[in-house]
């Protein structure tokens, strides 16, 4: 086997002007979310975008030096690297500093480093490990044991540093499980779980469980004649009604206020908007002035004068929204929908099981950010701050996104090298 | 190597497709289907800011100024960015009790919650300095600059008028308008509305989300300048109309000065008048209801235009004109006069004078024996089977005078004053059922015959112009070129030839000479004039005279009405010729007269 000399050597352009497209397009958009007049130099690095100009450049070289990285390092030194992140996550409880009431980041100096970022590169490389290895089958009982402990470690460190969106972004390892032969069952659960739940705080409680039993009696007079799938069926209704039952006292006694302030806005129940309701609402009215063609670069009065809070980080795609329009969001989801396909297709032609379920890792992760942030801003899910992968403001994340992505494009680059 | 679930790919793919479709649909609903995202985006960070003009100003014939513009302020409110208000500090501050602080804010949210609505308007100097300092602390609140009108000399309340804020019907028809915008509702302030006014501006200005202004809407793009308002030259004499208010002082009536070569209004005055100050600023309304519940005063009520009187004998010249003009009076003609007019049962009482007058002594003495001859002979005489076809002839010429009928002058509200139609008759004696003697009142100026001061005035004008007239009006010159109205320059002729005017300015001439109105007699002027007592059911009878100077070349025409004045001598007749040596002197001689009148009253 031979190392190419060529860093570039076999890359895959297009993931590669993907990234490039949104990191730019990421900029300029953040640059527009602060401009005002009196900083208008773009190497201005008191502002924002000056800053993220630096995150873009070290991004880059972050890139290249992974390309310059032994292929093979990454697989070799998967759990250390897992383990290191973990340290880091328990060394930031004791030592980070809180902003916004998450105790996340370390500060160094003028700089900041949020550890829960890396944390997903650092377990989808643990899980990828886990799982490729020879004797590993995903349906014994100790598989997933192991793997539901990788993923519960970070996210419960990183829940303990009151970072709740962050953690929340480890359930789209599901969709890796479910290509490494997870029961589809769990995809199906799931949704229902999340339908149940929202369905059981909007409207009547006796209504969804009646809609269920019709739904059970129905099947029922299907497979009457099979007495184990009777038992299973009466199992599942218990548990569904069950579950309806217990959504009120999760809602109640587990989420936090501003947690359940966020669902009702979602679910219109709360209809303050100069109170919770004001980001989505905010954000709202600023993709939706956009119209068609947007209202120019520069030209968005929402963003620009600062209607919508966190705009340049979680809610950069109300400045895409108004100032590009309908054209420039529907780009913006394209490239990005481009981005996971390519990826999938990439992760399939993987010869090793490593580098296919490293790869759907990385897919799963930028789609789950993409879906919970977009959907928040255009008011389908409720406020869940994680940031948009690759266009959010943020050193921490669009490094973190680079390298989780740049790993699996070396991987891919040199995929005919490995067996 | 071919991995195990290989075909879930699909599922991953057809999961990412979804919701990527999902979120087109979900964006081009709100970005393209639904509109109300766009209009709370302008809501939110466009503010459009009216600049308000300033009003023209309006000077009189002189350049003297009448009315001017003062800076004030509005406390305006935009009920959605209030915020953390300090309710106690701001009713302190403007000095309102919290329970109107409630009805306000109350009024401006079922205005608009998101447009800005007036607060507390024409907020004195004072307060907008102490306002100024606080204004950070009171987010949803702004300042904005208008003007207040200014009267300094006080005068001509009726005929500057006042504005006042817009009314709902206006704002509906007129989409420059507004609410909170001010309009002129009465005298020159309505009736130049469209000039004085000038022309609003917007300004589309960018505000974040704390309510600081962040400059202008793309550039200025959308934005309109105000422009200044016009100024308006009046034909009024500030000083001549400052005198006859004063001469009117605690008598009710009205005088009209007109300059009979032009047609324009030297002084028109209403009594009682109000200072048009109390018109203007903060206590508009509540000054103007008390002006309106003083019932038994009226001063808003303008009798220069609205009064309408029995002319009485000052008639009697337009009888000998169209006497004349229909042929059956002449120089000589004479009519008895046995301290009246008897016939059958109809008397008709006069004074005791030289008997039978001719047609100048018949004015000289005011002879009303003589005018119902004279009338009967116009109806009987004139050439015309039918009365109802004589009356006509003579209405006709009575019309082309200006009376029984508005000159739709740039001074609002006048009345066209009454003069009957032979329909009138026919309905109320049955047709043809009437003749000179059912009607013979109207030949000295009583019955049904009603005129305004105005018509007086401009009546008193043909007679200096002999046989001609311009609509009387108040505004000489817009701006500093544009003329005004053509039917204000435009020769009005009446139907009565001009030689039949010397015989009757003669006997007018008499009148003041050694007639009823010497009370009039100016050194080294000479003038021709007219007393006339309208009769009065309800009391004591008005008091008139109208008046022309100098007889050659006139430069003032004049009509005088006192109510309850009584005899035209008392009261009409020193206050014309006052009026008249002030206009023509600059200054006043007869002191004593003078000073009688202006501190006289008339009981009521």
């Amino acid at each position: 086997m031979r190392e190419q000399k060529n860093i570039f050597y076999n890359i895959d352009w297009i993931t590669v002007c993907l990234f490039l497209a949104l990191v730019l397009f990421g900029w300029m958009n953040i640059y527009a979310a602060v401009y005002n007049d009196e900083h208008k130099n773009i190497f201005d690095f008191s502002q924002s975008y000056g800053k993220q100009l630096i995150w873009i450049a070290c991004a880059i070289i972050l890139s290249l030096i992974i390309m310059m990285i032994d292929v093979k390092f990454f697989p070799a030194f998967s759990y250390f690297i897992f383990v290191l992140v973990l340290v880091l996550l328990v060394a930031v409880l004791i030592m980070g500093s809180a902003t916004a009431g998450s105790k996340s980041w370390f500060q160094i100096g003028d700089f900041k480093l949020q550890p829960s970022e890396f944390a997903k590169f650092a377990t989808n490389l643990a899980i990828a490990k886990y799982l490729s290895a020879s004797n590993i089958k995903i349906q014994d009982i100790k598989t997933k044991l192991v793997t539901f402990l990788i993923l519960g470690l970070p996210v419960l460190l990183i829940i303990l540093q009151n970072d709740t969106g962050s953690a929340l972004v480890y359930i789209a390892f599901v969709f890796v499980l479910y290509r490494e032969g997870l029961s589809g069952n769990v995809l199906i659960i799931g949704f229902l779980v999340i339908v149940l739940f929202f369905l059981s705080l909007l409207i009547n409680k006796f209504l969804v469980i009646g809609v269920i039993a019709g739904i059970a009696l129905l099947l029922f007079v299907y497979i009457r004649k099979r007495r184990k799938e009777i038992t299973m069926l009466v199992g599942l209704f218990i548990l569904t009604a069950g579950f309806v039952f217990s959504v009120d006292y999760v809602y109640e006694n587990v989420l936090e206020q501003h947690q359940k302030d966020r669902i009702d806005v979602l679910l219109g129940k709360a209809t303050d908007l100069r109170g919770v309701g004001y980001n989505v609402n905010q954000s709202k009215i600023a993709i939706g002035s956009g119209g068609f063609l947007g209202k120019g670069f520069l030209e968005g009065t929402q963003t620009k004068f600062n209607f919508v809070p966190e705009q340049s980080t979680d809610f950069i795609f109300c400045t895409i929204g108004e100032e590009w329009g309908f054209t420039g969001s529907t780009i913006v989801i394209i490239l990005y929908v481009w981005l996971f396909i390519r990826i999938i297709m990439m992760a399939e032609r993987q010869r090793s099981s490593y580098g296919r379920i490293y790869g759907y890792g990385v897919a799963s992760i930028l789609f789950f950010h993409f879906l919970i942030n977009i959907a928040m801003t255009i008011g389908l899910a409720p406020v869940i701050g994680i940031p948009l992968p690759f266009i959010s403001y943020g050193g921490s994340s669009l490094w973190a996104f680079t390298i989780l992505l740049f790993v699996f494009v070396k991987q891919d680059a040199n995929r005919l090298l490995l067996l | 190597m071919k991995a195990p679930f290989n075909d879930r790919k699909y599922v991953i793919n057809i999961i990412i497709f979804s919701i990527g479709a999902i979120f087109l649909c979900r964006l081009f609903y709100i970005q393209i289907i639904d509109n109300s995202y766009k209009l709370s985006a302008n809501n939110n960070a466009l503010r459009s800011i009216t600049e308000f003009p300033a009003r023209g100003l309006i000077y009189d014939r002189n350049g003297k100024l009448l009315v001017y513009n003062e800076a004030t302020y509005d406390l305006m409110v935009i009920p959605q960015h209030v915020k953390d208000l300090d309710t106690a500090e701001l009713c302190k501050l403007i000095g309102i009790d919290k329970e109107i602080f409630k009805s306000r804010m109350e009024k401006a949210k079922s205005y608009s919650y998101y447009a800005p609505s007036i607060f507390e308007r024409e907020i004195s100097k004072e307060t907008y300095g102490f306002l100024q300092e606080k204004l950070y602390k009171l987010q949803g609140f702004y300042v904005q600059a208008r003007t207040l009108r200014k009267y300094p000399l006080s005068i001509a309340a009726h005929t500057l008028g006042y504005i006042g804020e817009v009314s709902q019907g206006l704002i509906e028809n007129d989409n420059y308008y507004k609410p909170g915008d001010y309009i002129g509702i009465s005298g020159i302030e309505k009736s130049y509305e469209n000039e004085l006014r000038g022309k609003k501006g917007v300004k589309i200005m960018m505000f974040d989300v704390f309510n600081r202004e962040k400059g202008s809407f793309r550039n200025g793009m959308y934005d309109t300048v105000s422009v200044a308002g016009i100024d308006l030259t009046t034909a009024i004499d500030a000083d001549l109309q400052a005198y006859g208010e004063a001469l009117m002082k605690n008598k009710r009536g009205s005088i009209v000065a007109i300059e009979p070569a032009t047609g324009e209004i030297l002084a028109l005055v209403s009594s009682p008048s109000y200072d048009p100050n109390l018109l203007a600023g903060h206590d508009r309304s509540k000054n103007y209801i008390k002006l309106l519940q003083d019932i038994k005063q009226k001063p808003l009520y303008n009798r220069a235009l609205m009064a309408q009187y029995p002319p009485g004998s000052t008639f009697k010249i337009l009888n000998a004109l169209a006497g004349q003009q229909l042929g059956v009076l002449k120089e000589d003609s004479r009519f008895p006069c046995s301290l009246g007019f008897h016939m059958g049962n109809i008397n008709v009482k006069c004074h005791n004078h030289p008997s039978p007058c001719n047609l100048e002594q018949s004015i000289q003495y005011s002879c009303n024996s003589y005018y119902v001859y004279a009338f009967k002979a116009i109806l009987e005489k004139s050439g015309y089977k039918k009365t109802s076809d004589a009356y006509n002839k003579w209405l006709d010429i009575v019309m082309s005078f200006g009376f029984g009928k508005k000159f739709y002058s740039d001074i609002p509200n006048e009345l066209t004053g009454n003069i009957p139609t032979p329909e009138y008759y026919d309905k109320l004696h049955g047709k043809n059922r009437w003749h000179a003697l059912t009607i013979y009142s109207l030949g000295i100026g009583q019955g049904e015959i009603l005129v305004t001061p105005l018509q007086l005035a401009n009546f008193t004008a043909i007679l200096a112009n002999r046989g001609y007239y311009f609509i009387p009006h108040i505004v000489k010159k817009i701006g500093k070129t544009k003329g005004i109205n053509k039917k204000y320059t435009t020769k009005q002729t009446v139907k009565v030839d001009s030689k039949y005017f010397d015989i009757v300015i003669e006997g007018m001439d008499d009148v003041v000479e050694s007639g009823t109105g010497t009370g009039a007699k100016i050194k080294k002027i000479e003038m021709a004039g007219k007393t006339g007592t309208a009769q009065n059911p309800h009391g004591e009878d008005h008091s008139i005279f109208i008046l022309f100077a100098p007889l050659k070349n006139p430069k003032i025409a004049i009509s005088v009405v006192v109510e309850n004045g009584g005899w035209g001598a008392t009261w009409a007749v020193p206050i014309a010729s006052l009026m008249v040596e002030k206009y023509l002197n600059k200054k006043v001689d007869r002191v004593d007269l003078e000073k009688r009148m202006l501190e006289g009253s008339v009981k009521y």
